[in-house]
């Protein structure tokens, strides 16, 4: 195992044996884990207590609906609102939190959902009639050569670590990848005290300028972060990538103009984080069968109406797994199924702040969409998977030796994806892999080859055998 | 692309197709590989890799296996048995009561009499087999002639060979018709959404789905979806489980023709570390909804076996359909009701442990040349 990556529990990379019991994600365990048993019957269960789940839940329990709200983490707030035990956390998470604490189940990862609809956790079987996914997203990562050593992290790892422990990855860390998140990132590791020696963002920023209309709502906090990038001195790198990471653990790191000369400087760092936009949590909808397709951003996402509902009748999604957009655009789409929930009307107010969101989530995904030419950063020994060290030359072969032509294939001959994180992490970019190695661009189904999973969370044998 | 039409167009590129387009074309005919998917994208990638005597009462299909066998040493040897992960790890037959090791040994007995090598383990040795078995036991069979490959490389390295002595694959072209000179004549060629290919033999491999094939050439198959779980564990330490163990019911299940659940215990580990757990056995279309009761009555049976995994975790679990014929026995040779059509389908559980010996059987249909094994028991038209 390769230590903390994800640090949010998605990569695996941390398993270890706690309490006798093993495989264990370090980086989700907490002090004291809830073993009390949650399972009833509910008209609505919301899972995920992100911005996107407990606004959904609010709505539908001020409207008098019996709510249940299961969460994976130890405790509420999702990736956003992520916050230590015992602090209140921001305002915004507060508004929502009093009215839907006594529905709130932690440590609660589903691992199963059957039609109907029930919803197997290790805490017991959940009934409801109606669903509410809002599962999420984790960073999208992107292989390099060195990104597999001690000292590299997802972006929202290294956030998730600040904001859920404390602690911080580095003491001079660089801050790389794509996208807005980048700019909170570096400047939570820069109030708590790292040196952040460059944010390096692939994409050009600028482009926001020539959608001025849409990128206006966003300049406020936009401007904020660049203040408090500039108070604590942190150089910002547009148009850049990092490439290659030295040293064991991480020493430098290389970051390449992105202007097609290819010329890379070396920058020294104790720590990386890096992230590529966000990939949504699919398990629960694909076994469900909503129907999915291919975002703006490459993300396969849950399609649904302007009311958040899915193709299967009584399961509705909210959030990132509609499409990655962001905390406001996720609460809003949470209030819209609430309100859907309780056969209310969608409130217009929020229909149009749902649409404009949305339409700036379609402008950042190109701004800050991922190089084109990435796999060309690749060496054949970069591993691409890391569950399982696939190296990309063994990609490479499957396709041109073995005759693989999609995602999928290249899974059964390659074993990307096959391990513990089953494909959560190299999923996007093998997807991307295969169909450029074929000669293609990608599509839904290379994608969707690395997202369904039945089982949504390993769970032990024993368990599985011992339910009814 | 080789120019000229083809002699022989093989439907499928899963185990048997590949097979089929290997031994054609080691045996000098221009071949053509045609599947709507991908390499191995059906039932191919849906199984354990199975390479089993010991599951095969004696009559048709155990002969034709033990020449599978053969022709599979030979091919490891050719193709590489890293690159198919090939593992003569042999099996180990359980019975947890008496009467199943009756069974077990009265079975036993009759594959010995057909050439098998079949040893008795008594229940205190079985622990010297596997370590990890449950206690109480009634004891075993060990068949060291069963062995493994890796079902997806297996089939892909297969294909390259055939590459290599000629043969055009094309994967993403679904065959849409069968054409016949004349008014019902013979084949003609096959029509496919790219256009035509013309050809004189079609070779229907195309596994469950094989039915829908023949009936583009106007026959009828009998071949229906037997759908299967398996679930697979978390990577563990080489060697873990060491044979391909599985419970002395399975040989009835597999032999059974009932078309509710029957499962029984199917363990083995894999080369990178997991272990496969399967099998179960159903007729219920082509349903791929995951069926929990299935996934947990599969975690019973191999905790039951093996207490150990009770807590290991299961990581993931995949469906596939068998292609099941009404008499369990594939579907291989000429069909005189179409002349130059060929069938090589209707495997069920076993097309990868038999797809060679089927291969160089439909090789020597098409050339002329004298079977290796009598392919009498697998005539097409014998269910009309």
């Amino acid at each position: 195992m390769s230590g903390i990556f994800c640090g949010i529990g998605v990569c695996f990379g941390c398993l270890d044996t706690v309490d006798g019991e093993p495989n264990q994600r370090t980086c989700l365990v907490p002090a004291r884990t809830e073993t009390t048993s949650v399972a009833g019957h509910h008209d609505v269960a919301v899972v995920g207590a992100g911005p996107a789940g407990l606004a959904a839940a609010a709505t539908a329990i001020r409207a008098g609906l019996d709510v249940v709200l299961l969460d994976s983490s130890p405790g509420p707030g999702g990736q956003y609102w992520r916050h230590r035990a015992g602090e209140p956390g921001p305002r915004a998470f507060r508004r929502l939190w009093s009215t839907v604490e006594d529905a709130y189940r932690p440590d609660t990862p589903v691992w199963f959902v059957e039609p109907g609809f029930r919803l197997h956790t290790p805490r017991g079987t959940v009934t409801a009639d109606r669903l509410v996914l809002a599962t999420g997203a984790y960073d999208r990562t992107l292989p390099f050569p060195g990104w597999d050593r001690p000292g590299v992290f997802t972006a929202g790892g290294a956030q998730a670590q600040l904001k859920g422990a404390g602690v911080r990855v580095g003491t001079r860390v660089v801050v790389a990848g794509a996208g807005p998140f980048l700019l909170p990132v570096a400047a939570g590791l820069a109030k708590a005290g790292a040196r952040v020696v460059g944010v390096y963002e692939a994409g050009n920023p600028l482009g926001y300028l020539t959608r001025a209309g849409i990128a206006a709502r966003k300049a406020p906090e936009a401007a904020w972060y660049a203040v408090r990038l500039a108070r604590h001195r942190v150089p910002y790198h547009p148009g850049h990538a990092i490439v290659a990471a030295h040293g064991d653990p991480v020493s430098t790191v290389e970051a390449m103009r992105l202007d097609g000369t290819g010329r890379t400087k070396t920058v020294d760092c104790d720590a990386l984080a890096v992230g590529w936009g966000f990939t949504p949590q699919l398990e629960l909808p694909l076994a469900l069968g909503c129907q999915t397709r291919l975002d703006t951003d490459g993300s396969l996402v849950v399609t649904v109406d302007a009311t958040g509902q899915t193709s299967v009748p009584g399961v509705y999604a909210a959030g990132e797994v509609t499409g990655i957009g962001g905390a406001a655009l996720a609460v809003a789409e949470g209030h819209l199924v609430g309100a859907a929930l309780a056969n209310q009307p969608p409130p217009r107010t929020l229909l149009s702040r749902r649409a404009t969101l949305r339409r700036f989530a379609t402008v950042m995904h190109t701004v800050h969409a991922p190089p084109g030419g990435w796999p060309e950063w690749l060496t054949g020994d970069t591993v691409v998977c890391r569950c399982e060290r696939v190296p990309y030359s063994r990609i490479v072969d499957a396709v041109e030796e073995l005759g693989a032509t999609d995602g999928r294939t290249v899974k059964l001959f390659a074993r990307p994806g096959m391990g513990w994180c089953q494909g959560r992490v190299c999923g996007f970019a093998t997807a991307v892999l295969a169909a450029r190695l074929s000669g293609r661009d990608v599509t839904a189904a290379d994608v969707g080859a690395f997202a369904h999973r039945p089982l949504a969370q390993p769970v032990t044998l024993g368990q599985l055998a011992g339910g009814r | 692309m080789t120019t000229g039409a083809p002699d022989v167009v093989v439907v499928g590129a899963g185990i048997i197709g590949a097979a089929c387009a290997y031994y054609a074309a080691r045996a000098g005919l221009r071949v053509q590989v045609l599947d709507r998917g991908p390499v191995a994208g059906g039932t191919s990638s849906a199984g354990e890799g199975n390479l089993l005597v010991s599951d095969k009462p004696p009559g048709p299909e155990l002969t034709l296996m033990l020449h599978s066998l053969r022709l599979w040493h030979e091919l490891a040897g050719e193709l590489g048995p890293e690159r198919i992960e090939f593992e003569p790890k042999g099996g180990l037959v359980v019975a947890e009561s008496a009467d199943g090791l009756a069974g077990l040994t009265a079975l036993a007995g009759e594959h010995r009499d057909a050439g098998v090598t079949a040893t008795a383990v008594a229940a205190d040795e079985l622990s010297g087999y596997e370590p990890e078995l449950a206690p109480g036991l009634a004891g075993g069979m060990h068949y060291p002639e069963d062995l493994q490959v890796q079902p997806m490389l297996a089939t892909a390295n297969l294909l390259r060979a055939a590459r290599a002595a000629g043969a055009v694959v094309r994967t993403g072209v679904a065959v849409t018709d069968i054409v016949r000179s004349g008014d019902g004549g013979r084949v003609a060629g096959v029509r496919t959404a790219e256009g035509e290919v013309p050809t004189a033999a079609v070779v229907n491999a195309a596994g469950t789905w094989g039915g829908d094939v023949a009936a583009l050439a106007g026959v009828p198959l009998p071949i229906a979806p037997r759908r299967g779980f398996i679930l697979v564990t978390q990577p563990l330490p080489p060697n873990t489980i060491r044979h391909k163990v599985y419970a002395a019911e399975y040989t009835a299940n597999v032999a059974s023709d009932e078309v509710g659940l029957e499962s029984s215990a199917v363990i083995e580990s894999t080369r990178s570390g997991t272990v496969l757990i399967g099998a179960s056995r159903e007729r219920v279309g082509f349903d791929r909804t995951v069926a929990l009761p299935v996934l947990r009555r599969l975690a019973a049976q191999a905790v039951a076996m093996f207490p150990f995994l009770a807590r290991v975790a299961a990581i993931r679990s995949y469906t596939g359909f068998r292609p099941y014929c009404p008499d369990h026995l594939p579907v291989i040779g000429a069909d005189p009701r179409v002349p130059g059509l060929y069938h090589a389908c209707g495997h069920e559980g076993a097309g990868i442990g038999l797809a060679p010996a089927t291969g160089a059987l439909v090789a020597a249909a098409l050339t002329g040349t004298p079977p290796s094994v009598d392919p009498a028991p697998f005539r097409p038209e014998r269910f009309a």
